[in-house]
């Protein structure tokens, strides 16, 4: 490989939902050495993948071709009763377009991370509705931006320089001077000073927090004991009311803080609606902040190609989509699935302790370009190239507005996509389907 | 040895984050997703040091940790904080409620001095 220097301009990160693509990347060899304009969360990202030394697949813990992983991967899943496939958050859509037709093929399980990050809100638009926007929008005009729930200073540190609380717009010339931004976390976040205003709801009190806005929008009267339920007062309730209706352009971005507390889709359903509300006086959106690169895109594609975000399952032939029993934390956790294809996620470490002990215990697939608890103890692991940084594809930043990578230097490992189409080609021959 | 139930939140931090892309089986990122924070006056109310070690119970799970004071002001009593990782999933239990996702922030512990 030439150690030549290289210049990558407009590179994009896909290590948040952001999707950065304006990174001026130089690469020496097969090494990126300087990642201009990206946040520290990215310049880690993009420092740190560089070609590790690890067999291109292992069987079983022991070094194997890749032709003989790929033929015991498409063994296992034919094989099952009960297979599923999971994670995909990621890596491209043309590879997760390919994992679905493997979920398609062998009647199995498609579930992505999204039903451990944001599938509650996934049900919540289904439920309610959304009223989106693009980013470019928000960047433009709005002048009313609140996150709840979400620590974008730690999680998104980028989020408000590009797109939401400091650019300056078209409608909003000043930036950040023309905007009001608020927080409202359970946790004095390290967001919270560059907040103008930050409420501290109780813990699990973001529904009844949220409720009490839309009674107050409505002119619904509350009193002062909203505070013992919400640990908000009454005034500070009425002055978030009364700024909401009074902006030209509010957005709401929130986080897990509200997908992952207990209530979940009940907490996004009551932010949805409050927007829906809101849009009587004038303008007002809602959007979750999407944690992974490409988690946006696996909701879009899934959607795309079986009708629903997460969560579906194909063994009929036909999809049905139902969280609770088709998705990974529940099909792992009550011991159904007897095989799984885990496509660059890392359930053996962020699963419940059951889920993993049933994970441990059937044979599994597993890609990721880096070593994580999930490959250790995988049946068959492959070393893949890293999105982005060296296989072209498309992502779906947070707001549904695909972007294509730029990469930085070749991998000698396989893309997620090439593992998965030898896969899928191996279960074909197995299955006596001719291509 | 005192025992007290605590509403515990998982998220994630910088160094989380930053930690993570060097590798999961690394020191820092080990160090950071075993490290729990508490309210300064919670731990004075028990007796705790920087880097003293907690044992967090769940019906799930049993983890054992050091703490160190959060920033004044970071966190309301009762309440902990620990970055996303393998720790915080081992108190995570498996009920999803039909929806897919397990109560995975703001869920009850009991904490326990050693
Ligand atoms: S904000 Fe997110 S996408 Fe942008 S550079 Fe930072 S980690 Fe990468």
């Amino acid at each position: 490989m030439s150690t030549a220097l290289k210049i990558v301009d407009n590179a994009t990160c896909t290590f948040c939902g952001c999707v950065c693509d304006d990174i001026e990347l130089t690469v020496e060899g097969n090494h990126i050495t300087k990642a201009k304009n990206a946040c520290v969360l990215g310049k880690a990202w993009f420092l740190n993948h560089h070609v590790e030394d690890r067999p291109v697949a292992l069987i079983e813990g022991r070094p194997a071709a890749f032709e003989a992983a790929v033929d015991r991967a498409a063994q296992i899943l034919v094989n099952a009763r009960y297979p599923i496939v999971y994670g995909l958050s990621d890596t491209t859509c043309e590879a997760q377009r390919v994992a679905v037709a493997i979920a398609d093929r062998i009647g199995g399980c498609l579930d992505t991370t999204t039903s451990v990050c944001h599938g509650p809100s996934g049900m919540a638009f289904q439920g309610v509705g959304e009223v989106t926007c693009s980013l470019g929008e928000v960047r433009n005009r709005a002048d009313l931006v609140i996150f709840w729930g979400s620590n974008p200073a730690e999680s998104h540190p980028r989020h408000w320089s590009r797109y939401s609380t400091m650019p300056k717009g078209l409608f909003v010339p000043n930036g950040r001077k023309d905007r009001t931004v608020v927080l409202v976390d359970v946790r004095r976040s390290k967001s919270a000073p560059a907040a103008d205003i930050f409420l501290q709801v109780k813990p699990r009190k973001d529904f009844e927090a949220l409720w009490a806005l839309r009674a107050l929008v409505k002119g619904v009267p509350l009193d002062e004991s909203i505070r013992d339920e919400t640990g908000l007062t009454l005034e500070q309730l009425q002055d978030l009311a009364s700024r909401m209706k009074r902006c030209r352009f509010g957005v709401l971005f929130f986080g897990m803080g509200l997908s992952m507390t207990r209530g979940k889709h009940l907490n996004v359903e009551a932010a949805l609606a409050l927007a829906r509300d809101l849009n009587e006086y004038t303008r007002f959106y809602v959007k979750p902040m999407r944690g992974h690169g490409n988690v946006t895109g696996a909701d879009n594609v899934v959607s795309w190609q079986t009708g629903y975000p997460f969560g579906v399952n194909l063994s009929r032939g036909y999809p049905r989509f139902n969280p609770g029993e088709y998705t990974t934390a529940d099909t792992l956790a009550r011991g159904e699935a007897d095989a799984a294809l885990i496509i660059a996620s890392d359930p053996m470490a962020n699963f419940s302790q059951p889920a993993r002990e049933h994970l441990a215990r059937i044979p599994y697939i597993a890609l990721d370009p880096k070593e994580t608890p999930t490959i250790r103890g995988a049946t068959v692991a492959f070393t893949t190239a890293t999105y982005g940084i060296n296989t072209p594809g498309t992502v779906y930043r947070m707001d549904d507005v695909p972007i294509p990578l730029r990469p930085a230097f070749e991998s000698p490992y396989p893309s997620d996509q090439q593992v998965l189409e030898a896969i899928e080609q191996k279960i074909r021959q197995r299955q006596g389907v001719t291509p | 040895m005192p025992r007290e139930t605590f509403i515990l939140i998982p998220g994630r931090t910088s160094r989380q984050g930053t930690t993570l892309n060097e590798g999961k089986l690394t020191g820092a990122y080990l160090d950071e997703i075993s490290t729990l924070q508490m309210n300064p006056d919670d731990m004075t109310r028990l007796g705790l040091n920087a880097g003293d070690r907690v044992r967090l119970r769940t019906d799930q799970g049993t983890i054992e940790l050091p703490c160190q004071p959060a920033k004044p002001g970071e966190l309301p009593a009762g309440v902990l904080f620990l970055p996303y990782g393998e720790w915080s999933s081992r108190l995570m239990g498996p009920e999803t409620h039909a929806t897919g996702m397990p109560d995975s922030k703001s869920f009850d512990v009991e904490l326990e001095t050693l």
